[in-house]
């Protein structure tokens, strides 16, 4: 039997897709229930208290959480995110709720007793709500009390060899995609470089001193499966520097029809048979390839790596063998004041352990120049906005590079200074005139 | 600057706007100490250590405070 009535959140449930409020529904029916005889270090009944606040909330039209705090575990300054109810005699189960965000295995790979581990630790120590994963990618359990952080954390560290993650201004928990592990588009590791930066930006994690968030994060193909491009500060995109590698069997065996194009996805309906021309040729935004007697021809310095021919026929194109990374600076997707997408900072770069070169060249120079220049609550694209692009070269010492542009004139922030231009900026007049009138 | 020092200048920075304001920004802790924020991050960790200061945080962004200092009731009159 519910603890509260809950019409508002009951017609949630009435549409088309699953539910969070089902779900916090089991959850609170099971803790009641409590057949696994858990014991239960947090109110037994908060995910119905937390059904309670939430009704409220949809009754008044107003927010009934109080956000943010001096919640912490000791000597981190992230990872944790407190919230209170302001309604704390009505909702006792639900008076502190706070968020805790553990760092993600890179690429979320898990064993099944790891995660029975971390839903038993959640369970028993928090209110059992999980979110998998957050859109930083982080694991996210959802509500605890303050004196269960600690403990939260210990068990963490000591139990499953696990950390807590970013939150505030700090370096925010990297994320990758799954990468060479499952993934044959996969241009490097980006699991290793995502669990080394992890390790090596520790105080970085845990303890703020940037101006804003900031966040890394990892593709191994211009498929971006994570994303980067759009909203991580520094992103790392898999690419290629030779040609594609094509096998004209397998085109010919497409265009046959004996391999389904997509590797068999859309196939929920009949396309009719696949046109290479229609498919493939005439959708590709350079035009950098052409089909003729019965051959595939790609001109490579005009790709410019979309990926769609790739996937659509993965078994007769594939990636290039000369492999590193592209390096894309600023993006943004924050809710309220508009996204924004990186910027081209190293159009090619080996991603080889021990990353020193990116470190060295990319990664600290940027926050030496973040840290000191950024305004508060400034992220690294709006300060690359405010004092332009060429300043972002200048600390990283990196070449100005027509790949940076999209088309001539389009990027008004990249300038050039008088001593890197021949002759300077001043003129001899009278040596003009002798070719131009007034 | 050793880390007495650095105690000391926050500590009566802050003291001094505790009238107006509990919570700073790195940046500005970093302007108290007139230091680069790496050489800054350095004193202000061992501070909240020492537990001088002590974080706070909205979930998107942290700042730092004296311990215990700055409670919203107090600041809009309910106490």
């Amino acid at each position: 039997m519910a603890k509260f009535e809950t019409p508002f959140l009951d017609q949630l449930e009435t549409g088309p897709w699953p539910s969070f409020v089902s779900d916090l529904k089991q959850e609170a029916e099971s803790r009641a229930k409590n057949e696994r005889n858990i014991e239960y270090q947090i109110p037994q009944d908060c995910c119905d208290d937390l059904l309670g606040v939430v009704e409220l909330s949809y009754k008044h039209g107003r927010t009934h959480w109080k956000h943010g705090g001096i919640v912490g575990v000791f000597g981190y300054g992230g990872g944790v995110i407190g919230r209170y109810c302001d309604q704390p005699e009505m909702f006792p189960g639900v008076a502190a709720f706070h968020t805790m965000r553990v760092n993600q295995p890179s690429g979320k790979f898990y064993t099944t007793k790891f995660l029975e581990d971390l839903c038993e630790l959640w369970e028993r120590r928090g209110s059992g709500l999980t979110n998998m994963h957050g859109a930083t990618g982080d694991i996210i359990f959802l509500g605890t009390t303050t004196e269960q952080l600690e403990e939260v954390f210990w068990e963490l560290g000591h139990n499953l060899n696990q950390d807590i993650g970013g939150s505030g201004s700090n370096l925010r928990t990297p994320s990758c995609c799954i990468g060479q592990a499952r993934c044959e588009y996969a241009c490097f590791d980006t699991q290793d470089i995502c669990h080394d930066l992890t390790n090596e930006y520790q105080d970085e994690l845990h303890r703020p001193a940037f101006p804003y968030k900031f966040k890394f994060k990892f593709d191994g193909c211009p498929n971006c499966c994570v994303a980067s491009i759009a909203r991580s500060d520094l992103s790392f995109i898999g690419t290629w520097r030779d040609d594609i590698r094509i096998d004209q069997k397998a085109v010919k065996a497409y265009i046959g029809g004996e391999f389904p194009p997509n590797a068999g996805a859309h196939a929920g309906r009949d396309w009719g048979p696949f046109d290479i021309q229609k498919e493939v040729i005439d959708l590709c935004p350079t035009k950098c390839m052409r089909y003729e007697d019965g051959k595939l021809e790609v001109n490579t310095p005009e790709c410019t790596r979309c990926m769609h021919c790739i996937n659509v026929m993965p078994r007769a194109l594939r990636v290039g063998n000369d492999k590193g990374a592209s390096l894309l600076v600023g993006a943004k997707a924050p809710i309220l004041d508009g996204a924004q997408m990186a910027t081209l900072l190293v159009p090619f770069i080996k991603i080889e352990s021990p990353y020193t070169e990116i470190k060295e060249t990319v990664i600290e120079p940027i926050w030496d120049w973040w840290m000191e220049e950024g305004k508060n609550r400034e992220r690294l694209g709006e300060l690359i906005k405010r004092e332009g692009f060429q300043k972002v070269l200048e600390v990283t010492g990196f070449k100005a590079d027509p790949r940076m542009i999209k088309e001539p004139r389009s990027n008004p922030y990249v300038f050039w200074k008088e001593d890197e231009v021949p002759g300077g900026f001043k003129r001899d007049i009278n040596e003009f005139r002798k070719f131009h009138q007034r | 600057m050793d880390q007495a020092e650095a105690t000391e200048k926050i500590v009566a920075a802050l003291k001094k706007k505790a009238k107006t304001k509990s919570k700073f920004y790195f940046n500005d802790l970093a302007k108290i100490l007139d230091e680069k924020p790496r050489a800054a991050k350095k004193f202000i960790n061992a501070m909240v250590i020492d537990e001088v200061l002590e974080y706070w945080s909205s979930g998107s962004t942290s700042m730092y405070g004296l311990k215990g200092a700055g409670k919203q009731s107090a600041g809009e009159g309910e106490d």
